[in-house]
């Protein structure tokens, strides 16, 4: 299976690179973006059959070492 | 006295720190591959600055699954000093050895320049050569050195005077105009609980001997050592 993974900073915690790209986005003109969050985009390929059992393994490898959840979250899809 | 001095794929300031104690300080420096796997005869170990792993995902996150990194921690549950410098100290950060995690600059840059830390805490085994509120010129050189923790953790090691260096104007305010980096509370150093694990983004291994022109970061090595002659275990702090 494949995981998708999403990993960003939690929301109130300071995001330079986004406030920056949020300031350009105005700059050119673009008055309605706002709140911008960067963040990785990561793909697994997980090899597990049963979903279950893959999504135990992503999720453990998103807390052990894809994110560092005291200043990131993060999400995925299985496929 | 022995000093470790962990070398990992992309660290760079590992040959300034076994410099500073081999030629300087007159210590004997054993260079530690990271793949090592014994730390035995050693009296304190040296996380150093550069870029492990060439900071791939986040700063010291690959860093801290290096095998010595297993060995590093026993070491400082045995009461071992442990000095982690710039990268040194992201890597203990993401082991759970020091609380908190590095953000990105707030200004996105990266910066090297000459600070001053005031030395907040200055009866840790790594700042006891220091005056208390002494104010030392510390070149810090990273990107990613906005110290973040949680508020409940920010004052509890507030408290227990854990925050031992923090950024400060060169007479010694502490402002948030003399914060480089957004980091909080000021944080440049911290040292955990049972003080024996100091952290710290200024490089004090880059200011260490008179011909540098600067010797204050000489302090921080010369206190180790002090404290390590002075029965090899670490100055006791308040409990949490």
């Amino acid at each position: 299976m494949k995981a998708k993974i999403h990993v960003t900073l939690k929301q109130g915690i300071l995001d330079p690179q986004g406030k920056a790209i949020e300031h350009a986005l105005g700059s050119l003109g673009f008055k309605n973006a706002g709140n911008v969050r960067v963040g990785k985009y990561m793909e697994v390929e997980v090899n597990e059959t049963d979903k279950a059992k893959a999504d135990a393994a992503v999720k453990a490898m998103c807390e052990k070492l894809l994110a560092n959840t005291i200043v990131e979250e993060y999400r995925y899809e299985l496929q | 006295m022995k000093i470790g001095v962990v070398v990992f794929p992309g660290s760079n300031c590992d040959h300034d720190c076994q410099h500073i104690f081999k030629d300087v300080l007159g210590q004997s420096v054993e260079m530690i591959w990271h793949k090592e796997t014994s730390l035995a005869g050693l009296d304190a170990i040296v996380l150093p600055g550069g870029f492990s792993y060439g900071d791939y995902l986040r700063t010291g996150a690959i860093a801290k699954f290096s095998p010595v990194m297993g060995l590093v921690k026993e070491f400082a549950k045995g009461g071992g000093m442990v000095l982690g410098i710039c990268n040194g100290f992201q890597i203990l950060l993401e082991a759970g050895m020091l609380p908190g995690a590095m953000l990105r600059n707030k200004s996105l840059h990266f910066i090297c320049k000459d600070l001053s830390v005031k030395v907040e805490n200055a009866a840790t085994s790594f700042t006891s050569a220091c005056q208390p509120g002494q104010v030392l010129k510390i070149p810090i050189a990273h990107a990613d050195g906005n110290y973040y923790t949680d508020p409940v953790t920010l004052a509890a090691m507030q408290a227990n005077a854990q925050i031992v260096l923090r950024y400060c104007t060169p007479e010694g305010k502490v402002t948030p105009e003399a914060n480089p980096n957004g980091s909080l509370d000021n944080i440049a150093g911290i040292i955990n609980a049972a003080g024996n694990v100091l952290g710290m983004m200024p490089h004090p291994e880059r200011c260490a001997e008179t011909v540098l022109g600067n010797d204050d970061g000489k302090l921080i090595f010369l206190s180790m050592l002090e404290s390590l002659k002075q029965g090899k275990k670490p100055l006791q702090m308040a409990p949490a």
